[in-house]
């Protein structure tokens, strides 16, 4: 293919138009889909300006939500760091949804515009559409027109009730969002009509069946009383499905005083919080992923020769600024840069892949030098998230290279301890304890439902499972506790138990607060 | 091939229903901000934009989070340069291993710093809730320059409620009268004959051709006037307005007080309340505006306003000091055919023996004659409010006052207690007519 260079170039200079966009957009695609094998939902790419930027940023980036205040208070927030030069805005925003809509900035230059479109519209876009957390967990067609509902039922029922009735129980159910999702077994997928009738059924059959005469019925006596009692919790936990560990789908479903259309607000939460979850779980794979995609693709068009020098000088400058990662002592460091970490680890799979060293042999033995780098990277970002995916690629080699420590920090003393770093009887315990640090589930308060005395005081009680020694921050937990009794509406209580040693370590209740 | 949307037009305040649900909620507090601001700031400054930090209370979102101050973590940090197995970091004394970098996540999330801005239009309206403005009022102080509309001339787009009829409507008989529109009456003859003819029972020959002619001339008559209109777009004319701003001078507004040892906190704020409501006032009306401080305790002297508010000054009271230094000032400064002199004057109402008789003679026979406006307000105890009500008794000030009250008609006096009480002052300024006759 000897075509001159100038006739190839898919653009000249910064400006862009929508007829360049859509030429750039099918030559990345040529790339995506035939050379990277790559599966991605159908696109559709918004240009947008900076303000709106900032409104999908406060609506914790959706196109369509309801309406709150707090999400008012992170739009002032975000404006002024962005006013005051603090923060710059995202190039762009990509929406798990079929078809995927990518935002991008009006302000973007043309070369960001390519660079923007790979990165979001097809490297986020195959990570959504393949990764298992997504797929199980999400329903990318059906979130839009869900939101679509949600923003509608909610202004109604502020119509109805009035603003601060509805303000009441999403400032509530807010609180418990963390809480509100299914870690382990999938949601129960039923419309709220068949729900209902269900509800109604059963509300029937209780009616007909009551027999006042059984409450006149003489106790049992004391020897059988305790036995009675346990038998007793034990139906409990057994018909309320006990211990629960999603709250606010708990109080959506068994709360006393709720009204049908704040359980419907609680839901509404709740749907929000669970199609969140994989994507606070995939931090680093999916920006990883995407950043590993524009890369590619951008390295493959200069290639073809469909973009100019000049061009790519401007993109590997902006690529370089997303994957920098500040040491732990530079004023800019704040964390381990989720685009740093993922991108470093999948361009060094590609490299386990062509060219693995020795070493590399004895960790990898699986992957190294298997050649087909595209497919090993395809397979891991389907089937794992950000820790079992550190826990499984992380090699000595890059913990050499970002120079890794693991440091311990007990709360009582006053030092930290560094207990590993980059050699050979560090590099499993460095791979161990990063990863641990992206397990959600160890990061978040356990907290469960695990006893509720419907006929008796009607208290709510909760367990905090406590791992290693990780308490509440008080203040917080008075102020949830009292969200949790608003939803309720009787006392709730919470036991923190220590999981090693099974002590109890605290108690408190809604009352004390 | 993907599905290209271009946004960029699409309404920009999606999120403005949101920032307005975070103000109502946090009302209280942004009023109390607000209001420390306003004392501490310029009186000049009151209206512009603020800055306020995110308040903490009302706007908090609780949740479960663990607590930094207890158990047993393992960071993961890149960069290690010099530290090997079993080194040991002293910890940051400040906080559970906030800063530092020991603790990596968790900094830069604090919010206490941040500053959002409030604008003019939400600070004037925090600024006026208390005041109990009625809604006119608050309307006319927003504006900051007020316009008057006037006719001129023509244009040939408006709304339809300007259409200009008569020039309409001789435009369209100028193009009617051009294009040769057949006329109502033309019309009306041509079918009164047509009807005559027709009626002839036995129509002679020319009658008949007679007939079927004129039958074809009022096809074409028809045929024309249905293709000229009566009156066709191109002939309407709209009263096209302009707004002119109104013309606009220079005012001058002394602020008076007495700030011997009796003014307190209190007094202090509910007078420059008073000051800055007369300032927001004359801010609208005038380009330009001076602010002289005379403040006065037996003795008078011109100060800035950092003085003016903000320091103590011991010894008896003698106001007339005060009147006279303004006497000054104007006859050196602000010729009074050149400014628009505003006068404001807060006190407690205590003056020296004999001396009130003297305000009120300086003030009818001289002040009030350069004077555009002179308002006064008696700071009193919340209590005392409540006894002196509207009378007349009072202290020896007010009653010397009140002899200027009744016979010079751009004073205004009263006495306040609550900042509920400063509007009714101004009353009389804001219920003029809108043009005021500004002397040049």
């Amino acid at each position: 293919m000897a075509k001159r260079p100038v006739s190839s170039l898919l653009f000249d200079g910064s400006e862009w138009n929508f007829a360049t966009l859509s030429r750039v957009y099918d030559a990345i695609d040529a790339i995506a889909i035939d050379e990277m094998g790559l599966n991605v939902y159908p696109n559709q790419i918004e240009v947008i300006s900076s303000e709106q930027m900032l409104d999908a940023y406060s609506s914790v980036g959706m196109p369509l939500m309801y309406q709150h205040w707090s999400f008012g208070k992170r739009f002032v927030f975000e404006s002024q760091l962005y006013q005051k030069g603090y923060r710059g805005l995202a190039y762009e925003l990509v929406i798990n949804s079929n078809p995927c809509i990518t935002y991008l900035m009006e302000e973007n230059t043309m070369p960001m515009q390519a660079l923007v479109t790979a990165h979001a519209a097809f490297g986020h876009n195959h990570f959504f559409k393949n990764n298992y957390l997504f797929r199980q967990w999400t329903d990318a067609s059906g979130i839009l027109s869900y939101m679509d509902f949600a923003k509608k039922y909610i202004a109604k029922c502020e119509e109805r009730h009035g603003l601060n009735a509805v303000e009441q129980v999403l400032d509530s159910a807010h609180a418990l969002q963390d809480h509100g999702v299914f870690h382990y077994r999938r949601p129960p997928r039923l419309s709220s009509a068949k729900e209902m009738e269900r509800a109604r059924e059963r509300l029937e059959y209780e009616e007909q069946t009551y027999s006042d005469l059984w409450r006149t019925l003489p106790m049992a006596g004391g020897s059988s009383g305790t036995e009675e009692a346990e038998r007793e919790a034990l139906e409990r936990t057994k018909v309320l499905n006990l211990p629960e560990e999603n709250l606010l789908y708990f109080l959506e479903k068994h709360s006393l005083i709720l009204e049908p259309w704040q359980r419907e607000i609680l839901r509404i939460v709740r749907v929000v919080a669970q199609y969140f979850y994989p994507q606070i779980q995939t931090k680093v794979m999916n920006e990883g992923c995407a950043t590993f995609v524009h890369y590619s693709i951008i390295n493959r068009l200069f290639d073809q020769g469909q973009i100019s020098e000049g061009a790519m000088l401007e993109l590997l400058s902006s690529h370089a600024n997303v994957v920098f990662q500040p040491s732990f002592d530079d004023t800019r460091f704040s964390g381990i840069n989720p685009y740093a970490l993922g991108f470093a680890m999948m361009q060094d799979i590609k490299r386990i892949c062509t060219e693995p060293t020795q070493e590399d042999r004895d960790w990898f033995p699986g992957i190294s030098g298997n050649g087909n780098w595209m497919g090993t990277l395809i397979d891991a970002w389907e089937n794992h998230r950000d820790e079992s995916f550190i826990l499984q690629y992380l090699s000595p080699a890059l913990i050499r290279k970002f120079r890794l420590f693991r440091l311990s920090d007990h709360a009582t003393n006053k030092f930290c301890e560094v207990t590993s770093i980059h050699n050979e009887q560090g590099y499993a315990a460095v791979r161990a304890a990063l990863a641990g640090n992206y397990d959600l589930a160890a990061n978040r308060p356990d907290i469960q439902v695990v006893d509720v005395d419907l006929l008796g005081d009607r208290q709510l009680r909760l367990k905090h499972v406590i791992k290693n020694g990780i308490l509440l921050e008080e203040n917080n937990r008075g102020a949830t506790l009292a969200h949790i009794s608003r939803l309720w509406g009787y006392e709730v209580s919470l036991a923190g138990i220590d999981v090693s040693t099974g002590k109890v370590l605290y108690e408190c209740s809604s009352t004390q607060a | 091939m993907p599905n290209f949307i271009d946004r960029r037009l699409n309404p920009k305040d999606r999120s403005l229903g949101n920032r307005q649900r975070f103000f109502k909620r946090v009302r209280e507090e942004l009023k109390r901000t607000i209001r420390d601001q306003i004392k501490s700031d310029r009186i000049t400054d009151v209206d512009a934009t603020h800055g306020v930090p995110i308040p903490k209370r009302g706007a908090d979102e609780p949740s479960f989070h663990h607590s930094r101050a207890s158990g047993e973590r393992n960071y993961v940090l890149p960069g290690n340069e010099t530290f090997s197995p079993g080194d040991r970091l002293r910890k940051p004394e400040t906080g559970g291993g906030g800063g530092g970098g020991a603790a990596g996540p968790g900094r830069g999330e604090n919010t206490d710093d941040f500053l959002f801005v409030l604008s003019r239009e939400e600070v004037l309206d925090l600024f006026f809730e208390d005041l109990e403005l009625p809604d006119m009022v608050k309307l006319n102080l927003r504006e900051t320059v007020s316009y008057k509309s006037h006719r001129v001339g023509f244009s040939t787009v408006g709304t339809p409620c300007n259409i200009n009829v008569g020039r309409t409507m001789r435009n369209s008989f100028g193009r009617r009268m051009a294009l040769r529109r057949p006329s109502e009456r033309e019309f009306q003859a041509l079918t009164e004959e047509i009807a005559t003819l027709e009626r002839e029972e036995e129509p002679s020959l020319q009658q008949r051709r007679r007939l079927s002619h004129l039958r074809d001339e009022l096809a074409v008559v028809e045929r024309r006037r249905l293709r000229i209109a009566y009156v066709d777009p191109v002939d309407v004319r709209f009263n096209r307005f302009e707004r002119q701003p109104l013309p606009n001078a220079s005012a001058v507004m002394f602020c008076l007080m007495d700030v011997s040892a009796s003014m307190g906190e209190r007094e202090k704020d509910l007078a420059k309340r008073f000051f800055v409501l007369l300032h927001l006032f004359l801010k609208r009306r005038y380009e330009r505006i001076d602010i002289v401080f005379i403040r006065h305790a037996d003795e008078a002297r011109e100060v800035d306003e950092e003085t003016f508010f903000f320091s103590k000054q011991s010894g008896g009271t003698v106001v007339s000091t005060a009147l006279e230094e303004m006497l000054r000032i104007i006859e050196d400064r602000y010729p009074s055919n050149l400014w628009n002199i505003y006068a404001a004057q807060a006190s407690d109402g205590d003056n020296a023996n004999g001396d009130s008789d003297r305000c009120a003679e300086l003030l009818r026979e001289k002040l009030m004659r350069l004077c555009q406006y002179y308002a006064y307000v008696e700071i009193i105890d919340e209590r005392e409010s409540e006894i002196f009500g509207s009378t007349d008794n009072g202290t020896s000030l007010w009653r010397a006052y009140r002899t200027v009250d009744s016979v010079v008609p751009n004073f205004q006096m009263t006495r306040v207690a609550r900042p509920a009480d400063i509007y009714p002052v101004f009353r009389k300024l804001f219920a003029r007519h809108q043009p005021v006759q500004l002397r040049r």
